[in-house]
C-alpha cells in the first residue's frame, strides 16, 4: 500500500460550550473530542472504535467540517481546511464525503432518489446537459446495486439496506477521495450489514477510495479496516494495524473492549476471561485530571491519576498508557 | 487472545454460493405502486369522513360567497319597505331585515368578508410567520434569541387594544381589523416553524446536504421548509376560524365594518335587537359563522391526521 498521507489531524479539539443562567453565560465545555492526532493513508480503511459517547461521531463530523473545531488542525493532502469559510471549502466538499448512520433519517423524505443524488451533481455542477445528469444518476444507482427504475421513487419506499446504498450513491456522486462512514451499518439488520459492507469494499477497490470507518461493532471493524484507532472519552488511547490490535491489545481499555466481542463458538466463549469494567464513563464535561481511563482501569497506579499519558510509539504502534500491557 | 473470527474464511468466495444474476434484480424490485407524499396524504384524508364533509362544506360556502352576490337579484344595501322583517320564504330564503334588505345576500357578503379575513390570516402566517420562524430557527444563537424575544413581547399586547388604537388613528373600518390581524397572526406560526427548523436542522439529511456544500438558500427552501410544511398547513387551517371569530367579535362590538356593509359579526349584532320578533336575523349569520369555523376545524383535524408521519405505514 502506498503511504501517501491523505488526511492529517493534529491535536484536534471540538468542545461544545454549555450555557446557563440569565443572561446566558458559558459555564463549561463538553470536551467531545479532546486533542486527537492521526494520519490516514491513501487507499486504506481506518477504523475508529469506542463506546457510545466517546466522540467518534463528533470527530467524523468535525473532519467534514459540520462542526467547527475548537483547536487543532485538519490537513487534506497539503491543504489546511481548519479555518476555511464555507465558500472556500466547496472544492474540498467534493473530495471528502460522508455516509450517515441512520438510513431512515439521512434521506430527505420529500425528494425522489433522482433528486437526492442529482442535488450533489447540481451543487458541484458536474454535468453539461440534462441527459448527462440523468445518465449519471442511473449509473450511480447501478454502481450501488440498485436499478434505474428506482430513480423516481421516494425514500420511504425502500428498505434500510437499499436506503443506505442510496446514501452511498449520493456520497459517490461527487467522486470523492475520502469517505467518512459514520456507523453506516449499525442501524441495519445483521443480514443486511454484510450486503452494505460488500458494496463498500467493492467500491473501494474500484475507485481507490479511502475510508474512515466509524463503528462500535468490533468484528465488522476488524473485517474491513487496515488500521484501527481506539477512542475513549474524546482521546485516542491506541492506534495499531487491525491484525495486531486484535491479536494483542496494548491498552487496558482495548483489552476490555475486545473481551466483550461475542464469539460464535460456545466452547471458546466459556473459557475466555471477560473483563468487566467497573463504574461509568466519566462525564466529558469534567474529565479526570490524569489518564482519562484511570477511573475504571484495573491496573491504575498513582501516576495514572495525576499525569495524562501521551500517545507514543511502542513497536510500530501507538498507545497512550503509562503501563502498556505486555 | 482466543477470539478468532476467521477473517480469511469470510473473504474466501468459494465458501459462498452466489445468487444467480437473474434473481439479483428480483431482490431489489419494488412491487408496491408508486405513491408520492401528497398522494399518500390525500389517500388518508379521503378516509376521514368528517374531513371530507368539512372540505365539501368549505367549497360550497366559498362558491356562495364568491358567486352568490353576483347572481342575487337583490343588492346588499337595497331597502324594500314592502318587505320589512319578512320571515324566510321563497323570495328571501333567510328573510329580510328591519329595512327590508335581503338577509341571504347580506350573509353571502358577510361570508365574503369572513373568508377574506381568513385568507389574510393564512397569508400573513405563511409569508411572515414561516420566514421569520425559519430564519430565527436556522440562524440560532443571538439572532434567534432576539427575534424570539420580540415575538414574546408582541404576544403580550392584547389585540383589542391595537384595534382600538388603530381606530383612533384611522377611523373605524375593516382596514383596522385587517391591520391588527396581520400584525398578530404570524406570531404563533413563527414559533411553530422555529421549533420545527430547530429539530430538522440536526437531521442527517440536512447534514448530508451541508456536507455536499448546499447553500443556505438551498437548505432552507429544499430541505427545511418543505419538511416543516405539515405542521404549518395544519396550524394555518386551524388558525383561520380563530381569525374569523376575532373579526366577527370585533364587528359585533362595533369596531369593524360600518353600515351599510355587512359582516357576519355585525349582522348578528344587528339581529340581537329583534331576537324575539325576528329570530332569523340573528340565527342565520351566527349559523354561518359556526359552519365556516366548523368546516375549517374538520379540514384542519383531517390534515393533521393525514400529514402526521407517525401514522405512516
Amino acid at each position: 500500500m502506498s503511504k501517501n498521507v491523505i488526511l492529517k489531524i493534529e491535536n484536534l479539539k471540538t468542545w461544545f460550550p454549555v450555557t446557563g443562567g440569565f443572561p446566558k453565560k458559558v459555564v463549561g465545555y463538553v470536551k467531545a473530542v479532546d486533542g486527537v492526532s492521526f494520519e490516514v493513508y491513501e487507499g486504506e480503511t481506518l477504523g475508529i472504535v469506542g463506546e457510545s459517547g466517546c466522540g467518534k461521531t463528533t470527530l467524523g463530523r468535525t473532519i467534514v467540517r459540520l462542526y467547527k473545531p475548537t483547536d487543532g488542525k485538519i490537513w487534506f493532502k497539503n491543504e489546511e481546511l481548519t479555518h476555511l469559510s464555507d465558500k472556500e471549502l466547496l472544492p474540498y466538499r467534493r473530495k471528502i464525503q460522508m455516509v450517515f448512520q441512520d438510513p431512515y433519517a439521512s434521506l430527505n423524505p420529500r425528494m425522489t432518489v433522482a433528486e437526492i443524488i442529482g442535488e450533489a451533481l447540481d451543487i458541484h455542477k458536474l454535468y453539461k446537459t440534462k441527459e448527462e445528469r440523468q445518465e449519471r444518476i442511473y449509473q450511480l444507482l447501478e454502481t450501488v446495486g440498485l436499478v434505474r427504475e428506482h430513480a423516481n421513487r421516494f425514500p420511504h419506499e425502500f428498505s434500510g439496506g437499499q436506503r443506505q446504498r442510496i446514501g452511498i450513491a449520493r456520497a459517490l456522486a461527487v467522486q470523492p477521495e475520502l469517505i467518512v462512514l459514520d456507523e453506516p451499518i449499525s442501524a441495519l439488520d445483521v443480514s443486511i450489514q454484510a450486503q452494505v459492507v460488500n458494496v463498500l469494499i467493492d467500491l473501494q477497490e474500484k475507485y481507490g477510495l479511502t475510508y474512515l470507518f466509524i463503528a462500535h461493532d468490533l468484528s465488522m471493524v476488524r473485517y474491513i479496516s487496515d488500521r484501527v484507532i481506539v477512542m475513549y472519552l474524546g482521546n485516542v488511547v491506541e492506534e495499531a494495524p487491525s491484525r495486531e490490535l486484535f491479536r494483542k491489545p496494548l491498552h487496558p481499555y482495548t483489552e476490555a473492549l475486545l473481551s466483550a466481542v461475542p464469539i460464535p463458538d460456545p466452547k471458546i466463549a466459556r473459557q475466555r476471561k471477560r473483563i468487566i469494567l467497573q463504574g461509568e464513563v466519566p462525564s466529558p464535561l469534567n474529565p479526570p485530571p490524569g489518564c482519562p481511563f484511570s477511573t475504571r482501569c484495573p491496573y491504575a497506579k498513582d501516576i495514572c491519576f495525576k499525569e495524562k499519558p501521551q500517545l507514543k510509539e511502542v513497536g510500530g504502534r501507538k498507545v497512550a498508557c503509562h503501563f502498556p500491557l505486555e | 487472545m482466543s477470539m478468532d473470527i476467521r477473517v480469511e474464511e469470510l473473504k474466501d468466495k468459494s465458501l459462498w454460493e452466489p445468487i444467480p444474476e437473474s434473481e439479483k434484480m428480483g431482490a431489489e424490485a419494488l412491487t408496491a405502486p408508486q405513491v408520492t407524499f401528497w398522494g399518500d396524504v390525500w389517500r388518508r384524508f379521503r378516509k376521514n369522513r368528517l374531513a371530507v364533509i368539512g372540505l365539501v362544506l368549505l367549497v360550497i360556502i366559498l362558491l356562495f360567497a364568491l358567486v352568490g352576490p353576483l347572481v342575487s337579484p337583490y343588492p346588499y344595501d337595497k331597502q324594500d319597505y314592502n318587505a320589512i322583517l319578512e320571515p324566510p320564504n321563497f323570495a328571501h330564503p333567510f328573510g329580510t331585515d328591519y329595512v327590508g334588505r335581503d338577509l341571504f345576500t347580506r350573509v353571502m357578503y358577510g361570508a365574503r368578508i369572513s373568508l377574506a379575513v381568513g385568507f389574510l390570516a393564512a397569508m400573513v402566517q405563511l409569508v411572515i410567520g414561516v420566514l421569520y420562524g425559519g430564519i430565527s430557527g436556522f440562524m440560532g444563537g443571538k439572532v434567534d434569541e432576539i427575534m424570539m424575544r420580540i415575538v414574546d413581547i408582541m404576544y403580550a399586547i392584547p389585540i383589542l387594544l391595537i384595534v382600538i388604537l388603530l381606530m383612533v388613528v384611522l377611523g373605524p373600518g375593516l382596514v383596522n381589523i385587517f391591520l391588527a390581524l396581520g400584525f398578530f397572526y404570524w406570531l404563533g406560526m413563527a414559533r411553530i416553524v422555529r421549533s420545527q427548523i430547530l429539530t430538522l436542522k440536526e437531521e442527517e439529511f440536512v447534514l448530508a446536504a451541508r456536507v455536499l456544500g448546499a447553500s443556505t438558500k438551498r437548505l432552507l427552501l429544499r430541505h427545511l421548509i418543505p419538511n416543516a410544511m405539515g405542521p404549518v398547513i395544519v396550524t394555518v387551517t386551524l388558525n383561520i376560524p380563530n381569525a374569523i371569530f376575532t373579526e366577527a367579535f370585533l364587528s359585533y362590538i362595533g369596531l369593524g365594518v360600518s353600515a351599510p356593509m355587512a359582516s357576519l359579526g355585525s349582522l348578528a349584532s344587528d339581529g340581537v335587537e329583534y331576537i324575539r320578533t325576528a329570530p332569523w336575523l340573528m340565527l342565520f349569520p351566527a349559523l354561518t359563522i359556526a359552519l365556516i369555523a366548523l368546516a375549517f376545524n374538520f379540514v384542519g383535524d383531517g390534515l393533521r391526521d393525514s400529514l402526521d408521519p407517525r401514522l405512516r405505514r
